[in-house]
């Protein structure tokens, strides 16, 4: 675009900021006010100059929410560790169980290959409540209600069919003569897996990983019904916020800012996997 | 044998792919297996890699039967036609990957990996990954790697198919030279058939999954044993004519009668397929008891080669082939022309295969 005239940059220019503030402005927007008090907040009209407070974040972290009705414990930060215990050891799970398995699937045709693919799949299209009943009265039978291993167990219906089926394609993408060519130079089937298949499909292991962990993150209906006070996430912990005494939008706002942070700097870390390019030209097309 | 294979077979969906083949290759033989594309040169390979299992048959490596070993124990290098880099590992890395497998040390393995690299001249792009590499530094590559790990039995597949002309033929001198010093028990598969007689001290020539002859290129060139083979050889390509010998040992082409030259008694009488090659046909411009009344319709320079195409009476085409010193000795026009009875090759017309001289079948 060297021949591009003023007009044109100056246009494309104002496009791409009203467009960024289009998509910015709401988390801009939560993080003003998660540095303002609920009365600075609510007050008409609004007003983007105000005295900023670290209350809400001082409130959060120290468990104690002051309102005008008296003080509230809440275990904001229990929530948050829960959240990073959940998702991370719930990923990690699906990767360990789902890489091999979307590896089998792209490499092997076997009876019933396809049909149990869809059958993992097909977990994505049933609507959670339509298991959550049988589910939760088979925990309770199992022991298995309220704890941290019952809720990996059926986050994996939400991890587990994404990862299958990404990684799946990525591994289809890598010629088979590439593993051939390792298993001639005289490695076992495990090493050529591990040294080869792996590293080539690393880009859709890292979005499928990323992907992943954001919807078990964002998770609500699972954690709500499956997990009490000491073991919810994030998600269901935000709860707390609406108070007898009113809804504390400050603390909210403070408390998403917390919780998008997680999610945020593993998507800015995995980043630079998912823009490595795939086989890298040394299969001639 | 370096490697023996016996009434090996293999179809996909019913349709036999390669079909009870049995070859023998001498250690540090090169055998170059040339067919027509879809004939099972690959397919053939990898049952031998252990890349496909055959539905029957035996592969015998270096003595030990290896039709149930995988790839990892069989002790073979292989190049492979899209080259199969592993695309996140240097060119070293690459090479010495058939190495490591093995218990030699990190010091052993460098010198190796340095002497095969020097020998290929890729020594100064070793840090490189693939995607740095020219399409010639891949293929080298490849090959390296395939070389490195000493195997018993080395199996290219086509490996100059995607590399430019130029390289190709510098390739095709340097290779069997390389092949030699390194002392492998090659098969290499090509299209090409120039690259096959360049390359192979025997050409298996493979067609529709069969084994269709296997000799030495000056042998499958002058005595193809079937029409599909004559037919795969050459350029320009044999002339072919549908003949039926008379007593006397006369055919017919275009209404006059020829001389088939001695030997073909025992096919008379029956119908035949008559072959010589463009370089077997002489022109001139009287006719005698031996030719066959044809016009010269256009002359075209081929390499060391000056093509004629001409016709003959009966309006079927024949193609000549003069050295370029003859080249446009011949005016356009009526000409006669003949072909040399010893290159005649005579083939049965229901078999396609070849009637030998002498009267042995």
């Amino acid at each position: 675009m060297d021949h591009a005239s003023t007009l044109e940059k100056v246009l494309r220019g104002l496009a791409l900021t009203v467009i960024s503030v289009f998509f910015m402005f709401p988390i801009f927007w939560i993080a003003l006010m998660s540095l303002q008090t609920n009365e600075t907040i609510l007050r008409i009209p609004p007003s983007i100059v105000f005295a900023p407070t670290l209350s809400n974040y001082t409130a959060l972290i120290s468990g104690k929410l002051t309102s005008a009705a008296g003080t509230l414990d809440i275990a904001f930060m229990h929530n948050l560790w829960n959240s990073v215990l959940l998702s991370t050891l719930s990923v990690l799970v699906a990767l360990l169980l789902g890489v091999p398995a979307a590896y089998a699937f792209a490499r092997f045709k076997f009876k019933l290959g396809e049909f149990i693919a869809f059958t993992l799949l097909s977990f994505r299209f049933a609507p959670p409540l339509l298991v959550l009943l049988p589910l939760s009265l088979i925990f309770q039978y199992l022991g298995l209600a309220d704890t941290y291993i019952g809720l990996i167990w059926v986050y994996q219906l939400i991890a587990l069919p994404l990862i299958l089926w990404i990684v799946r394609g990525y591994f289809e993408d890598v010629s088979p003569d590439i593993e051939h060519a390792y298993r001639i130079a005289g490695h076992s089937w495990l090493a050529t897996f591990l040294k080869i298949a792996v590293p080539l499909a690393r880009p859709g292991i890292a979005a499928a990983g990323l992907l992943a962990f954001i919807f078990c993150w964002n998770n609500f209906i699972f954690a709500l019904i499956l997990a009490s006070a000491d073991k919810q996430p994030v998600t269901v912990g935000a709860l707390a916020f609406v108070t007898a005494s009113g809804i504390q939008y400050g603390q909210i706002a403070a408390a998403i800012v917390l919780s998008v942070t997680p999610t945020l700097l593993l998507a800015l870390y995995a980043q630079r996997y998912l823009v490595e390019g795939l086989s890298m030209g040394a299969v001639k097309g | 044998m370096a490697l023996r294979l016996d009434k090996l077979t293999k179809s996909y969906g019913g349709k036999p792919i390669v079909e009870a083949l049995s070859l023998d290759v001498a250690s540090g033989e090169i055998v170059a297996v040339f067919g027509p594309s879809g004939g099972g040169k690959t397919v053939l390979l990898r049952l031998i890699a252990g890349i496909e299992e055959p539905d029957s048959g035996v592969v015998m490596i270096d003595g030990t039967d290896m039709t149930d070993a995988s790839p990892d124990a069989r002790g073979i290098g292989m190049a492979f036609q899209n080259y199969a880099l592993f695309p996140h590992m240097s060119a070293y890395d690459n090479v010495a990957s058939a190495l490591t497998p093995t218990r030699m040390s990190a010091q052993d393995i460098r010198t190796r990996v340095d002497a095969v690299a020097g020998m290929l001249k890729i020594g100064h792009v070793m840090g490189h990954k693939p995607r740095e590499l020219s399409n010639g530094q891949k293929q080298r590559t490849a090959l390296a790697r395939a070389l490195a790990g000493a195997p018993k039995v080395l199996l290219l597949d086509d490996p100059l198919r995607n590399v430019d002309a130029k390289l190709r033929y510098e390739m095709r001198l340097e290779l069997p030279v390389l092949l030699r010093k390194f002392g492998s028990t090659v098969l290499y598969v090509t299209q090409d058939y120039k690259e096959a007689m360049a390359i192979g001290n025997r050409i298996a020539v493979l067609i529709g999954g069969r084994l269709a002859q296997i000799a030495t290129p000056a042998e499958v060139y002058d005595r193809p044993a079937s029409v599909d083979v004559a037919r795969l050889f050459g350029d320009p390509g044999i002339n072919l004519f549908d003949v039926t010998p008379d007593p006397s040992g006369r055919i017919t082409i275009a209404n006059s009668q020829l001389p088939l030259g001695s030997g073909f008694s025992n096919s008379a009488g029956k119908p035949c397929v008559l072959g010589f090659r463009p370089d077997a046909v002489s022109l001139s411009q009287t006719a005698n008891g031996a030719t066959f009344p044809v016009e010269v319709l256009a002359e075209t320079p081929l390499n060391d080669k000056s093509v004629l195409l001409l016709r003959a009476a009966d309006g079927k085409e024949v193609l000549a082939a003069l050295p370029a010193s003859a080249a446009g000795s011949v005016p356009v026009g009526p000409a006669h022309a003949t072909f040399a009875p010893e290159a005649a090759l005579l083939f049965d017309r229901a078999t396609g295969l070849s009637v030998t001289r002498g009267g042995q079948p």
